[in-house]
């Protein structure tokens, strides 16, 4: 190594990236990693990087290790694992100068391979493998905790942390938990023999995780679909949303099977294509059961006539659409936020659909749950917008939380007694002036209550009609109905910046993760910004407010063409020129380096700075 | 005008089945389908199969996509909740409404362009789950709504009211249905109810994916010479396998056949089906068989008609999916939400 350039020296804040072969079994030692540094009382943010593949390509996984807590991307790599040689050379140049390379030595390489301002470290894994090992399986996947084992002690990891997290993996299974103790020391012997250890990254013990868990927005958003009450699942195998019914069944099988007769509280079908599994979802909310789906834009295209069908006829729906790389078949394993207006303005002629934005999985288990109780109160399609960055990786969130005196919303629905008692049932009938109309359950009267559903226009009972003052007087309805809505989806969070300011930012779902940290560099930068996180569709009037009090607001989302802003241009009637659009698409997620220099720039040219006198102008610190 | 409803007004004298009810209470608003239509015939049977088997009207759902025999459900069972869904997707949206209560007789009716084109997937897809439910295809082997174009089940060679000849290969529902694995396949004609009336009680009895294509020559647009839909051509070329006597549970059995001349068949309800055989030789419990009989008889140009495949073992997707009895509709939170304390066990596990 370059003399001039100075090894980084850190503690408990850096990045650590694994470049693997798909299918080769290091997911399972990389998460090990992460786990142990967690366990550590270290925070970290965690993503798994992969292609459409089961076996054969590049895939990566990156662990930023941050005291700090910030949950977001920073951008850059300390310490990279280089374990497939298909992608060395971008792995070797995306480290930052003064970083590390963890590499396979056994077969020699030429020096141009290397960089001279990188540390390298070369062990050779193969070769110990191939002298411990003779079954070529156990030599690939025992290669991965060999290696695991030189990181805890290249880095300082406490190796019973790891120990600990096989037993637990490995319960019940002694003979691999041994095996995988063994090559685990292997490692770290080997390490500690060849290198001076820690090298300059260094994880220190610290109380910086408490009570909080690491967990994916897909299994999250599956237990509040379970918390919600959701008894009937239809789903269509699409990456990225397909691990959210696998959860569902998961956590099913454990809290709804009967312990007497064995037997399921709950059905899950896995349906022919996405129109077969929406078609399943609406026909049993028609019915009275709380139901949804999950899949991705592909999914969502395919579903937009039923969209319609429930938008009008007025059934309950509750959709996970976990977003990835688009238009078409895009980058299936990319994450993106590019299904706004396709889901806002689902099918065709004039419709809207409120829609929940969770920012982390934590909300997803809550989105999850309170989307049941909004579908079935305002009888129409919601949708839970994840994305791949939220669904499929492990993010590191405050625990989940239920309240036991909760219980379903299950909206207007009429009884038998009800209907015996002489109330007026007209099945589109606006009796409480919120736009919603009572409903029936197939089945409940032996001679009143029954309806027809239908996709073609009707009157308040029900009854086909073509007239043009019935049809106005039904979508006009509905328009109230999306005014209802208004007040019932999740609240906008409001916090001000630290020193008053003519400016804000405004962003949603998974790009608060590196919006938080950006906020406070920026700060630093002394760039001042009032925030606002956006929760849910209809917007909140606390938006057009937050909007109308600055003269500048930058609008950061994940997509080409600026979704959110058209949204909010469109809805609340905002002048363009106020709103200045960040955009980050090229399907990685959105980093806090990207954040402030894109803002950084443009407030310098906006002249952003702190007003004098302490002139307040958003609407005090929101939680 | 199908918001027309009529009047309720009952004769005093009508009789009234098991329940009180009389055939009135089973019927819909008034047809606005075509005079002699044959999907009216259906509407007329069905309220019949129903009324007989003394079915609380409300204890029905009646489901279908879109078409003329779509609407047909608007104009029967006007005490059950009726659904018109989305064209050739009837099937999920069934499906779904099964799911959410067990409870209920599902009663999904489709025609020729709704099943047989765009709804192909998902009829395959229902019958191969074993849905609980009577699946009813009013086939007339044309578009009536949109005037006159070849639907996929029209025969080739068929010529349109126009003149214009079908080029392409016939989809027959009933071989479809028979290799998808329905456990319960018939054909009927339109214009025979006591045959009609007997299969739709037997696959009200049965349990599981029932499937009865009812031809049902379409008066406007395919009822000419040269049509292998119409009335005379139907009458010309039906060959039934059987007739049929259903026969409830507390029914006493009393009619005399000789030996030989009858089959019973008994369903899942404890009800009976009694097949007269026409065809000696036709055993409805060979599905092989079946198939190989209806593909020559078919070659001969003959509409084959009859109880056709019943499989008196068969289950449902309900007993697939090993759901509770009670319906999953009816499931409080109680049932439902497992609480914080679960939840405080979850997050543990996730540190």
């Amino acid at each position: 190594m370059d003399t001039r350039v100075k090894a980084i020296a850190r503690v408990n804040d850096f990045v650590v990236k694994f470049a693997n072969v798909n299918g080769s079994g290091s997911a399972s030692a990389n998460g090990l990693f992460a786990r142990a540094i967690l366990r550590m009382g270290v925070p970290v943010a965690a993503r798994n990087i992969f292609p459409s593949n089961i076996q054969g390509l590049p895939t990566w996984y990156e662990v930023r290790v941050v005291e700090a807590g910030w949950r977001g991307r920073r951008g850059g790599v300390d310490l990279m694992v280089a374990m497939n040689p298909q992608t060395w050379e971008r792995d070797v140049a995306e480290i930052e100068g003064g970083g590390y390379l963890f590499y396979d030595s056994t077969k020699p390489l030429p020096p141009s391979k290397f960089r001279e301002d990188v540390v390298a470290l070369g062990m050779p894994l193969t070769a110990i493998c191939n002298a411990t090992y003779s079954d070529p399986r156990q030599r690939q996947l025992f290669k991965n905790i060999i290696y695991l084992g030189a990181l805890s002690a290249l880095l300082g990891i406490d190796p019973a942390e790891i120990e600990r997290l096989l037993a637990e993996q490995y319960k019940g299974k002694e003979a691999l938990l041994d095996s995988n103790r063994q090559a685990l020391s292997l490692g770290r012997e080997h390490a500690l023999a060849s290198f001076e250890c820690p090298i300059g990254l260094a994880i220190e013990r610290r109380d910086a995780v408490g009570e909080r868990i690491f967990i994916d927005g897909n299994s999250a958003a599956a237990l509040g679909a379970v918390y919600g009450g959701a008894t009937v699942a239809a789903w269509y195998p699409i990456t990225p949303s397909s691990s959210l019914a696998e959860s569902f069944a998961k956590w099913c099988r454990k809290f709804r099977t009967d312990s007497a007769s064995g037997e399921a509280r709950y059905a899950i079908v896995q349906a022919e294509d996405e129109l077969a599994s929406i078609g399943m979802v609406i026909g049993a909310a028609w019915n009275g059961a709380r139901a949804f789906t999950a899949t991705s834009g592909p999914g969502i295209s395919l579903m937009q006539e039923f969209l319609g069908l429930a938008y009008f006829a007025e059934i309950p729906a509750v959709l996970f659409d976990v977003q990835r790389g688009s238009p078409s078949t895009g980058m299936p394993t990319r994450t993106q936020q590019a299904d706004l207006l396709s889901c806002a303005y689902a099918s065709h002629g004039d419709t809207k659909h409120p829609m929940l934005l969770p920012e982390d999985p934590r909300e997803c288990f809550e989105f999850g749950a309170l989307a049941f109780d909004l579908a079935d109160r305002l009888q129409t399609p919601v949708f839970v917008m994840l994305d791949l960055d939220i669904g499929m990786q492990d993010w590191l969130c405050e625990p989940l939380a239920w309240d036991d005196t909760h219980s379903m919303d299950r909206g207007k629905v009429m009884t038998a007694a009800d209907l015996d008692a002489g109330r007026d049932f007209g099945r589109y009938l606006d009796v409480d002036g919120d736009g919603i109309a009572y409903r029936t359950y197939p089945g409940t009267h032996a001679s009143k209550g029954s309806f027809f559903t239908r996709g073609t226009t009707k009157d308040r009972y029900a009854r086909y009609t073509e007239e043009g003052h019935a049809y106005v007087d039904n979508v006009q309805r509905l328009l109230r109905k999306f005014e209802t809505a208004k007040a019932l989806v999740p609240k906008p969070v409001v916090t001000s910046a630290a020193q008053p300011t003519n400016a804000g930012v405004i962003w949603f779902g998974s790009t608060g993760g590196a919006m938080a940290e950006s906020l406070a560099e920026l700060e630093r930068q002394d760039i001042h910004l009032d925030r606002l996180r956006i929760r849910a569709f209809p917007f909140d009037d606390a938006i057009v407010e937050f909007v109308a009090a600055h003269e500048h607001v930058f609008v950061v989302e994940q997509n080409r063409d600026a979704q959110l802003k058209m949204l909010l241009v469109n809805e609340c009637g905002i002048d363009p020129a106020k709103l200045t659009s960040v955009l980050h698409y090229d399907g990685t997620p959105i980093t806090e380096r990207f954040i402030t220099k894109e803002i950084g720039e443009k407030a310098r040219l906006y002249n952003v700075t702190p007003l004098a006198g302490g002139r307040r102008k958003a609407g005090g610190r929101a939680a | 005008m199908t918001y027309l409803a009529k009047p309720k007004i009952h004769h005093p004298a009508l009789p009234r089945n098991a329940l009180g009810f009389t055939r009135r209470d089973y019927e819909g608003a008034i047809s606005t389908l075509c005079a002699g239509c044959g999907h009216d015939s259906i509407s007329a049977a069905i309220i019949q199969a129903f009324y007989e088997l003394d079915i609380p009207p409300h204890r029905v759902a009646k489901l279908s996509g879109i078409g003329c025999s779509s609407k047909t459900p608007t104009y029967f069972l006007g005490n059950s909740h009726g659904f018109n869904s989305v064209h050739g997707r009837m099937p999920s949206v069934l499906t779904g409404a099964a799911l959410a209560n067990r409870d209920l007789i599902y009663l999904g009716v489709s025609g020729d362009g709704d099943s047989a084109s765009i709804g192909l997937g998902q009829f395959a897809h229902v019958l191969r789950r074993g849905v609980n439910m009577v699946y009813i295809v009013e086939n007339n082997g044309v578009y009536g709504l949109t005037k006159g174009q070849f639907s996929a089940t029209a025969d080739k060679g068929s010529k349109s009211k126009r003149g214009a000849m079908n080029k392409d290969e016939p989809i027959d529902l009933v071989l479809l249905a028979l290799a998808l694995g329905a456990t319960f396949v018939a054909r009927a004609f339109s214009g025979d109810k006591s045959q009609l009336v007997p299969l739709l009680k037997a696959a009200i009895a049965h349990r599981g994916a029932a499937f009865i294509d009812v031809v049902s020559p379409c008066v406007a647009f395919n009822n000419h010479p040269g049509s292998t839909k119409s009335y005379d051509y139907v009458r010309e070329h039906n060959e039934a396998v059987n007739r049929l006597d259903f026969m409830p549970v507390r029914a006493p059995i009393t009619a005399d056949y000789r030996e030989g001349e009858v089959r019973d068949v008994v369903l899942h309800d404890g009800g009976t089906v009694r097949l007269r055989k026409v065809d000696a030789d036709y055993d409805p419990s060979d599905k092989v068989a079946a198939m190989g009989y209806l593909e020559s008889r078919r070659a001969a140009g003959e509409v084959v008609t009859g109880l056709l495949y019943v499989d008196t073992t068969s289950d449902d997707m309900h007993a697939a999916l090993r759901t509770v009895q009670v319906p999953l509709n009816a499931l409080k939170d109680v049932d439902l939400v497992p609480g914080s304390a679960a939840l405080a066990g979850i997050n543990a596990s996730l540190r």
